[in-house]
């Protein structure tokens, strides 16, 4: 009883699709002597539903980390991680979610149409709702023409798209993107923004992180900055730019510290 | 649980049939097999059964690379595509992994290992002219077995080892050394002073008896069958193995940390 109380949580509070509360996250350092090493202090995060929410910070930030617990590969020190509401070390937190890691090579032998197969099947889908769903994503990520072909014969930009149609097999309400865009050319990187864009149109709550950041101003209704494992700042991006008076790199720059006279 | 498993597994097996091993291993047992199928030294009739004995050792070794090199990929190729993260984002454990992968390398030897036995039996038996086929089935049933409890110890090795280089070839030495000298490993250690007369028994008494699945002699030389108790004594001995092993893997892959 005590742990399904745990798992489910108040209904009032089901509105936040993605939840961190007083997140921390240590590791231990290679070097005994250095003793532990703190990738997310206490980190409070609320995403709600049709939101797309841009999370930022320079690498080793501790974005990855953060998604890591999101999704059940890393457990943390102390704090909790809620998806809908149901804890995130539990297997079925992850049923109404879809993730696309940074660069993946999916299994070269298969073809996108049986890498699709293979994730809906994990997921229960129905063969003729599995049928349907494989057509509209291989239009929706523009590899119909390919789908026959093995992966091992595609473009960087078309594995970064095969990688999305997999994240959005089970009609997930959350998607967590890690860093979408990286290593696409600019035709690579804007399809990929228009495929969230379409997403955003659906309905969807994207959760994404990038180094983009004229890209994440472009698409996000909100977005955190990380640094150091810590929350620097959240906001609306237009109240952000307001309030600064510049643009969101700008502001991205100031806040980690970032000052151009001392790099030239 | 099943349907993972099973959509897991049907990955392995379509890895198998779209890589080169098994044909290349196919066709040199073939190739060699026929062979010596096809000369006639000085009209001795006893050339059919040295035929099967080299078929069937062709078989086993043939059977033992599939088995090792196919599942001393499969945790570490997920890890460094890092195909496991789309994965383990989905509701699947990591125990759903393990059995996961450990079926669909079982079964991909398993499809292996009929193609094998066919080809042998209709190679002995168009010289024959004699079907063997419950032996057949028997001898493929054990060997079988075997290689689960092959499949299962090199599925731990993956995720204890580095690279999957020195996994299978670890895992392949100590395979050789159970068939080759398992046997004779209590009568060694009765021979050898203490502590390692205790060392030698403990290992001949904790180690799975590979070499007890190895019934080429009863197709060789045409045996009657083995008792089908045997069989199923044998049978819940390898799954006991297996449950092990399978078990041990999911305690060291559930800590393991995903990145390389």
């Amino acid at each position: 009883m005590r742990r399904s109380n745990n798992i489910l949580r108040n209904v009032e509070e089901m509105d936040a699709i993605l939840e961190t509360k007083k997140l921390r996250v240590e590791f231990k350092a290679q070097a005994p002597a250095r003793g532990t090493k703190v990738a997310v202090k206490d980190l409070n995060l609320r995403v709600n539903a049709g939101e797309v929410f841009g999370f930022l910070g320079p690498n080793g930030a501790g974005k990855t980390t953060t998604m890591n617990v999101l999704l059940g590969f890393v457990n943390a020190t102390s704090g909790s991680a809620f998806l809908f509401g149901v804890d995130v070390r539990e297997p079925i937190a992850r049923q109404r979610i879809g993730y696309l890691p940074e660069l993946t090579y999916y299994y070269k032998f298969l073809t996108a149409e049986e890498l699709l197969r293979f994730y809906g099947s994990i997921f229960r889908v129905p063969r003729a709702e599995l049928d349907r769903r494989i057509d509209e994503l291989l239009k929706l990520v523009e590899l119909d023409h390919a789908r026959k072909r093995p992966i091992k014969t595609y473009s960087k930009g078309m594995q970064q798209r095969v990688g999305l149609a997999q994240a959005l097999i089970n009609n997930p309400d959350l998607l967590i993107l890690d860093e979408p865009t990286s290593g696409l050319d600019p035709i690579g990187r804007m399809k990929v923004r228009e495929i969230i864009q379409r997403l955003k149109q659906m309905g969807k709550t994207v959760f994404f992180s990038s180094h983009e950041l004229g890209e994440v101003e472009t698409v996000c209704d909100r977005v955190a900055i990380i640094h150091s494992g810590e929350l620097k700042v959240e906001g609306r991006v237009s109240d952000l730019v307001q309030k600064h008076n510049t643009n969101l790199e700008n502001i991205f720059l100031n806040i980690i510290g970032y000052q151009p006279s001392l790099a030239v | 649980m099943m349907r993972t498993v099973t959509a897991l597994a049907g990955v392995v097996i379509k890895e198998l049939y779209r890589r080169k091993d098994f044909y290349v291993l196919f066709v040199l047992t073939a190739v060699i097999t026929l062979l010596m199928a096809s000369v006639n030294f000085f009209d001795d009739t006893r050339i059919v059964r040295y035929v099967k004995e080299i078929s069937l050792l062709l078989i086993w070794v043939s059977a033992l690379v599939i088995a090792i090199a196919t599942t001393a990929r499969q945790i570490p190729a997920e890890r460094e595509n890092r195909t496991i993260f789309p994965l383990l984002a989905k509701p699947v454990t990591r125990g759903q992994v393990v059995v996961g992968k450990f079926a669909g390398c079982w079964l991909a030897c398993g499809l292996t290992l009929v193609v094998f036995y066919v080809f042998f039996a209709v190679v002995s038996g168009s010289r024959e002219s004699y079907w063997p086929v419950l032996q057949l089935l028997q001898a493929l049933w054990l060997q079988w077995v075997m290689l689960a409890i092959v499949i299962a110890m090199v599925l731990l090795g993956s995720v204890v080892f580095a690279a999957p280089s020195s996994n299978g070839t670890i895992c392949f030495i100590v395979v050789l050394g159970i068939l080759l000298m398992g046997r004779y490993l209590n009568q060694v250690a009765l021979r050898e002073p203490q502590p390692m007369s205790t060392i030698l028994s403990g290992i001949y008494f904790l180690m799975p008896h590979l070499e007890w699945f190895d019934i080429r002699d009863f197709l060789v030389y045409d045996r009657a069958l083995i008792g089908w108790g045997s069989c199923a004594l044998a049978t819940l001995y390898g799954a006991a193995y297996v449950a092990l092993l399978l078990f041990s893997t999911w305690l060291v892959f559930r800590r393991k940390p995903l990145n390389l």
